[in-house]
């Protein structure tokens, strides 16, 4: 027989969830709800007039090749950011660890990219790559590789990968940095006296043991490139060349608040719950599993 | 003592706000900074110092699109300004809000402030009218495109500064020769859809759009994959391809490159004067746009591109009189006067425009006057009227990244503008299904 905390009476159970169920609703649910119920309307922009054509939203919205190659982007932006953030925090995080002196000054360095907020992230990054004045398209210039990120699509895309992922690296490595200080040092010790070197050593004891911190900054990194990138391709592309740099997210903004067609943006916002729904879904059914916490 | 010092707190908390009672305030939210934003702040103060009824208050929103945006959000929440600033992009946008906007022909009419709709540049006007010729919101801030020459670039390349670039036929020898001299920014733009596209349209008389270029109802569709827009398109994409043309942007991200003096032919608004004259450490003048000499034997007018002031409906006749005084203040041909020789942007009213010429200006500043030239030479056709399309914003980014498939070369000019047409229709059919 299962052991339970029991209350008596429904009041005070009540009580203790109503804050967190209050919140979800007046800032999750109703929203959430909201967006649902325009994705079935075509509104004039200043509210005064709709009209109800149910799901001919989502009808406009994937019969439209653009949006459909949207996806595409999303997901190779998402991935790509995901890898290009996670990959070199790890690394980093594995040398700040081996550090004997310095690795307070070395980590609080390592932090500051991420005070720096998106869109100025990407107006930095733009100044760099500037096609015409930028120092590393100079540099790139000199040594006969002519950039242009406002008419090549994969070096668009380049751009503002790195873009996204350069302010993610101080955020994972942070986690991981604080995930290997509680490796316990007595189980990497024992296997270094049986003869692991060191990169056996991080790949059979060590990043096991991460695996509870890598699949959260999973999660979380996917759900950043997913929503939050949006500053960055804002300022650095605009979702140019032809779209190549169009995540969802961007669509939602430009066609509700460029276009003022909130209806169409309404629906992509549903869109888009369904697929980070899924996603999680799948990260949490399939990922998790070989998480050993 | 400390009785009294909160009796006169007390007096001085009861009697302000009836001091600011007394003067009715008006909000006006624009969209410039810098230089263009002091010239703005100038105006108001001009205007509140000059009459003790009205206030006006002026805030600053953002770029145009946020404008517009805190400008629509506001309405839905209720609490819009007076006076509000739209690009002429939105303008179909504003105009299908009924409901939304007071029309400026009415404002005036019941102000009773001084309005004459004739003293306003026909092509100016022209934008902001109903096709009945009721001015619906009034010209502020407009420009024209123009082609600007950096002088030292020309002789640097060993190209005679003066010759004649009066015709793209012209200008595509001289980029020649600019390229062979070694050049290597030839021409570089700024607003490649407004200049290239729909000035472009415009210039050689042929419609952007059908239904007069959306004026004549909302069942509009792109035209802009005629014969005249894909040959110039096709031309622009050799000159990308050989280097000639650079392509640095879909805004002004030109501008920079021709002011540091690194380019020698820059298509940009006349209101790129301002800038150019203070920046620029080269000697520079402005000639007409080019035409193609192969489609029409001399062009009809240039279109605008700016913004005009929407008034707000929801308030108070007090309020709305202040509005139609601060309006009629504002096409006063002196403010007008110089507002036109500060930053560039064209005189709304034919007096402005004679003011400034009488003062000299034009003598003093060569150049200044080609944009009112071209825009006023010809009466405006359906063709050149203007540009009156829903959705224009989004249908800009889409001609947009069509036009850099031009550029890049993955698409020619006839397969982009067919795609163009075709995107872009989906969303106008959008807007009409909206505004039914």
């Amino acid at each position: 027989m299962e052991k339970r905390v029991t209350f008596r009476g429904w009041l005070l159970p009540l009580a203790l969830i109503a804050p967190q169920v209050i919140i979800s609703a007046v800032f999750f649910f109703y929203p959430a709800g909201q967006a649902v119920w325009q994705s079935l309307f075509i509104p004039d922009p200043f509210g005064l007039s709709s009209q109800f054509v149910g799901l001919g939203n989502f009808e406009f919205l994937l019969s439209d090749k653009f949006y459909r190659a949207s996806f595409v982007t999303t997901a190779v932006f998402s991935t790509l950011v995901t890898l290009c953030s996670m990959i070199p925090a790890l690394f980093l995080a594995v040398i700040a660890d081996r550090l004997i002196k310095g690795s307070g000054v070395y980590r609080t360095l390592l932090i500051w990219p991420y005070a720096v907020a998106p869109a100025v992230a990407g107006v930095l990054w733009l100044f760099m790559f500037n096609t015409r004045v930028g120092v590393v398209s100079w540099y790139l210039s000199q040594l006969g590789y002519d950039w242009n990120h406002v008419l090549n699509d994969t070096e668009a895309m380049g751009l503002v990968v790195v873009a996204s992922a350069w302010g993610r690296i101080s955020y994972n490595f942070l986690f991981f940095f604080a995930a290997l200080q509680s490796v316990p040092r007595s189980v990497i010790e024992a296997a270094a006296i049986d003869g692991a070197h060191f990169w056996r050593r991080f790949f059979t004891i060590v990043l096991p043991l991460l695996s509870p911190t890598a699949f959260f900054l999973l999660v979380v990194n996917v759900v950043y490139a997913f929503f939050e990138t949006f500053g960055v391709i804002h300022t650095i592309t605009g979702g140019g060349p032809q779209q190549a740099t169009t995540i969802l997210v961007y669509k939602v903004f430009s066609d509700g608040f460029v276009g003022q067609d909130l209806g169409s943006s309404s629906a992509q916002s549903v869109i888009l719950l369904i697929v980070v729904g899924l996603l999680t879904v799948i990260q949490f059914k399939y990922v998790e599993k070989r998480v050993h916490y | 003592m400390k009785k009294n010092f909160l009796g006169a707190l007390a007096v001085t908390t009861a009697l302000s706000p009836v001091a600011a009672m007394a003067q009715t305030e008006v909000q006006f939210w624009h969209a410039f900074t810098g230089r263009l934003g002091e010239l703005v702040k100038a105006q108001v103060e001009e205007f509140n110092a000059s009459q003790d009824e009205y206030v006006v208050v002026e805030s600053h929103k953002g770029n145009y699109s946020e404008t517009l945006n805190a400008g629509i959000a506001a309405f839905r929440a209720g609490e819009q300004p007076h006076i509000l600033m739209v690009f002429e992009v939105g303008t179909a946008t504003m105009m299908s809000a009924e409901g939304a906007i007071k029309p400026v022909y009415e404002v005036m009419a019941e102000s009773g402030a001084s309005f004459d709709p004739d003293a306003y540049i026909g092509a100016v006007k022209g934008y902001y009218t109903t096709t009945d010729g009721d001015m619906l919101s009034l010209p502020f801030n407009s420009s024209t495109p123009v082609l600007w020459v950096n002088r030292d670039a020309f002789e640097a390349a060993g190209v005679d500064p003066d010759t004649d670039l009066s015709t793209w036929e012209k200008v595509g020898d001289v980029l020649e020769q600019l390229k062979a001299g070694g050049e290597d920014c030839p021409l570089v733009t700024a607003w490649q859809s407004w200049i290239h596209l729909e000035n472009l349209s415009a210039y050689h008389d042929v419609p952007f759009a059908s239904q007069d270029n959306g004026f004549a109802g909302l069942d509009t569709e792109l035209m802009l994959n005629g014969p005249a827009q894909v040959a110039h398109l096709t031309a622009m994409g050799d000159w990308a391809k050989d280097g000639k043309f650079i392509y640095t942007g879909r805004r002004n991200e030109g501008g920079a490159n021709f002011r540091a003096g690194e380019c020698a032919l820059f298509t940009e608004s006349s209101a790129g004067y301002a800038g150019i004259s203070s920046e620029a450490e080269f000697a520079f003048d402005v000639r007409p746009l080019p035409y193609w000499e192969a489609l029409v034997s001399e062009p009809q007018n240039t279109i605008i591109g700016g913004a005009s002031l929407w008034v707000m409906e929801g308030h108070d006749p007090e309020a709305y009189k202040g509005v139609g005084e601060f309006l009629s203040f504002l096409s006063s041909s002196g403010v007008q006067a110089s507002w036109h020789q500060n930053t560039g942007y064209l005189p709304i009213t034919a007096d402005a425009g004679d003011v400034t010429r009488a003062a000299g200006f034009y003598e003093q500043n060569p150049g200044t006057d080609i944009a009112v030239i071209q825009m006023t030479a010809k009466e405006p056709t359906a063709n050149s009227k203007g540009l009156r399309l829903g959705s224009f914003d989004q249908i800009r980014g889409i001609i947009d990244e069509e036009l850099e498939a031009v550029w890049s070369g993955e698409k020619t000019a006839q397969e982009a503008m067919d795609s163009a047409k075709e995107r872009g229709d989906a969303l106008l059919r959008r807007f009409e299904s909206a505004n039914q």
